[in-house]
């Protein structure tokens, strides 16, 4: 009894030596000067797949195809990422995500990177404590409303009930909208887009807000499509791309240039169908370097060689993957517009592959 | 010899400690004790290293801060450049508001339907099984959802049904008639409190006598005689300070009066009509706890049934309906919470834009927790003090 007694004292003090021990080793690795190599790339390695947070469900943003696999503009940039990093596209792990939860889901590591529509501010960027590594679509706050209202400006919207998704920066934006323009409004907050939508679909409101984009979107869904209009006022600027934690620098830089050999290959003519062409030398040496025959710039990221090939391969450059899940041929039917390259009238400007 | 009968000795104290039931219960609490405490200390110092390793900061300045969003009808004086607590206190505001509502309908509900289902007639008491058997047993989170999908299906702003034109239903809501404060108003409210206090006191006064000499006084006729009549008699004597607001039409909806969306009605209902069914078995099983004895005898000394009912089973039933009545009222509260899904902006909804708009998950959810504990807790101790002024007094 006593040897019984005394040894389930001992399981529980060992226990708590190992508990604190355990404490203790975390706290040592804390203040440590952050490591050379980066734990995040060290992680998917290991695990051999990439964590991307997406979005529930957004036309031409995320969403699912026939065949049940997540698709979209949102879902192309981890797969170009998941194809630099492990050389192979499908190798990603997709974790859905609302408004709410995509923040929490960065912090706690759940997720190595956010591509979920998210608008890049100083607040998320700072004190939210994540590094947004560019921009991938330049998205301003629309509205749309019932054509039968007769409304042609939202100045004249006063009055009306507006839905509108919780914790998004439009519902900011809205308030702002109005308090500057001294106009009365009912805000209707729902939890997600989906719901939102439904609600102003029941004319529960007369007007909807999200990201233009994702108008255009919306009222592509309705049943009859005429009878809604999007107003002419752009009331904020949004410039969505995807994000990462802060404090993996290494990480951070994968994925902005990442981005970047996207945006550069359209500039330099590289598609899905002449990578592998190109891939065998050319006589430009800006496609040489970015993809890996002259130069190493893929082992200053601490990836192999020919990772802008994996990640161009993916999806194809980003001229093909807006024009795959936005562009004219879609039910969204969005003109590039800003989105264009610098060369073409638009603002999409990538740092220089060197 | 000796050598021996002192280690039996020592061996023999040492077994009596282990054994002994009282000592071994000390022995494991203090461990239980330990390993909690150490369990908790462990996992907040590894939360507090893990964000200092992210570089988020805790603590609750941020509460100072502007929220920079709209609410939908704040109870109290809110806009946008209101701070993130006072955007709390709305949504708490809105979660005391249908939890009380939802409270006051859920036990009228439950009595009612609790006795009725005891009825006699064959037809009542089978309408009200099934309306107990069906919301029970459907979640809450769907009936909420019914009710919203119900409401905002009523008719759009434009064909409104019109309630004597001055009350409008449509898919936004009811649009009531809202009182306008003049110079004097301040006496109407003054009546009604009046009349409520002496309608209190009334009530009082006439179970005293009935308890001492037995006879009746129809006080509840009385006190709603005061309540309403002493408002009143107080409006048309000063002239009628009070104005009424008229909705009025206006391109997109109504303007004026007082607007109770769908959101606040479709969720009162559903928690209504979900704890009701629960309250009425409750009831019925505090009713059927009570001997037959107790009626017979009260039959026999010839009171009506529906004077048995008041005075001699429901005041022994209440000492079994009270507990599980009070976990019904605990569980009406926090299932207030489900507000989210349609929009309904009480303390969770409004606590998640806060959590979003700020990052502050953490604090932010543990505000959602002690508010909610204590709300709970409040709850109980005041159920706890009503179970105890009841209790059957033994003699």
């Amino acid at each position: 009894m006593k040897m019984k007694t005394l040894s389930g004292i001992a399981v529980v003090a060992s226990a708590l030596l190992i508990l604190t021990a355990c404490d203790e080793a975390k706290e040592a690795a804390a203040p440590a000067p952050a490591p050379v190599k980066s734990a995040t790339l060290d992680d998917i390695r290991a695990s051999g797949e990439l964590k991307c947070g997406i979005n529930t469900g957004l036309p031409g943003f995320a969403f699912t195809d026939d065949k049940g696999n997540w698709t979209g503009f949102d879902v192309a940039y981890c797969r170009a990422l998941a194809g630099a990093v492990l050389g192979d596209p499908d190798k990603v792990k997709w974790v859905n995500l609302t408004g709410k939860n995509r923040f929490p889901a960065l912090t706690s590591g759940e997720i190595d990177v956010l591509s979920r529509n998210t608008t890049w501010t100083l607040s998320r960027d700072v004190d939210l404590g994540f590094t947004f590594v560019g921009v991938n679509y330049y998205d301003g706050q629309g509205f749309i409303g019932r054509t039968a209202l007769g409304a042609k400006s939202l100045t004249e919207l006063d009055g009306a009930s507006i839905c509108i998704q919780t914790g998004t920066t439009t519902q900011l934006n809205l308030a702002d909208f109005f308090r500057v323009n001294k106009i009365s409004y009912e805000p209707v907050p729902i939890e997600t887009n989906e719901e939102a939508r439904k609600a102003y679909e029941a004319e529960r409101c007369d007007a909807y807000t999200t990201d233009a984009s994702g108008l255009a979107a919306t009222r592509s869904t309705f049943p009859d499509p005429k009878a809604h209009m999007i107003f002419p006022e752009i009331i904020s600027k949004e410039p969505l791309g995807p994000l990462v934690r802060q404090g993996d620098d290494q990480w951070a830089d994968v994925a902005r240039w990442t981005l970047n050999a996207l945006i550069n290959a359209e500039e330099f003519g590289i598609t899905s169908a002449n990578v592998d062409e190109l891939a065998k030398g050319t006589d430009n040496p800006e496609i040489n370097r970015m993809l890996g025959t002259e130069g190493s710039l893929g082992k200053m990221l601490g990836l192999n060689k020919d990772w802008a090939v994996h990640a161009i391969k993916a999806e194809g450059n980003y001229s093909e993957i807006f024009e795959r899940y936005l562009g004219k041929n879609t039910s969204l039917a969005l003109d590039r517009g800003l989105n264009a390259l610098w060369k073409d009238g638009g603002i999409l400007y990538a740092a220089p592959m060197r | 010899m000796t050598q021996t009968t002192r280690t039996d000795d020592e061996r023999f104290q040492l077994r009596r400690i282990l054994t002994d039931e009282r000592s071994r219960g000390i022995i494991i609490q203090v461990i239980l004790v330990l390993a909690v405490v150490a369990f908790i200390a462990f996992i907040t110092r590894n939360t507090m290293v893990n964000l200092g390793k992210s570089g988020l900061t805790t603590g609750f300045g941020f509460l100072a801060d502007p929220a920079f969003f709209d609410i939908n009808q704040p109870l109290i004086a809110y806009n946008s450049q209101s701070s993130f607590a006072r955007a709390l206190l709305v949504g708490l505001l809105n979660t005391l508001l249908v939890s009380v509502l939802g409270i006051i309908g859920a036990t009228v509900l439950g009595f009612t339907s609790g006795v009725l289902r005891l009825s006699k007639n064959w037809l009542i008491s089978r309408l009200i099984t099934s309306y107990v058997e069906f919301t029970r047993n459907v979640p809450v989170l769907l009936q909420i959802l019914f009710w919203w999908a119900l409401l905002t299906g009523l008719p759009k702003v434009p064909d409104s049904i019109s309630i004597g034109d001055i009350a409008f239903v449509n898919n936004r809501g009811l649009r009531v008639p809202g009182p306008i404060t003049e110079p004097g108003s301040m006496w109407v409210l003054i009546a009604l409190a009046l009349g409520i206090i002496a309608a209190v006191a009334i009530s009082k006064w006439a179970r005293k006598r009935q308890d001492l000499t037995g006879q009746t006084f129809p006080s509840a006729l009385t006190g709603l005689g005061l309540v309403i009549g002493l408002p009143i008699l107080v409006y048309l004597v000063l002239g009628q300070p009070l104005g009424w607001e008229i909705p009025e039409r206006t391109r997109f909806n109504f303007r004026g009066g007082i607007n109770v969306t769908p959101e606040l009605i479709a969720l009162w209902l559903a928690l209504t009509t979900y704890t009701g069914a629960f309250i009425s078995e409750i009831v019925r099983s505090g009713i059927l706890s009570v001997s037959r004895g107790q009626s017979e005898a009260a039959f026999a000394l010839g009171l009506r049934p529906n004077l048995t009912m008041r005075k001699i089973i429901l005041p022994q039933a209440l000492r079994v309906i009270i507990p599980p009545l009070t976990s019904q009222y605990l569980n009406l509260t926090k299932n207030s919470s489900l507000a989210i899904v349609i929009g309904f902006q009480d303390l969770v909804s409004i606590g998640g834009s806060i959590l979003n708009q700020s990052g502050h998950s953490l604090e932010i959810v543990a505000i959602w927790m002690a508010i909610y504990l204590s709300l709970s807790l409040a709850t109980s101790a005041y159920m706890n003090w009503y179970n105890k002024r009841i209790a059957l007094v033994e003699r």
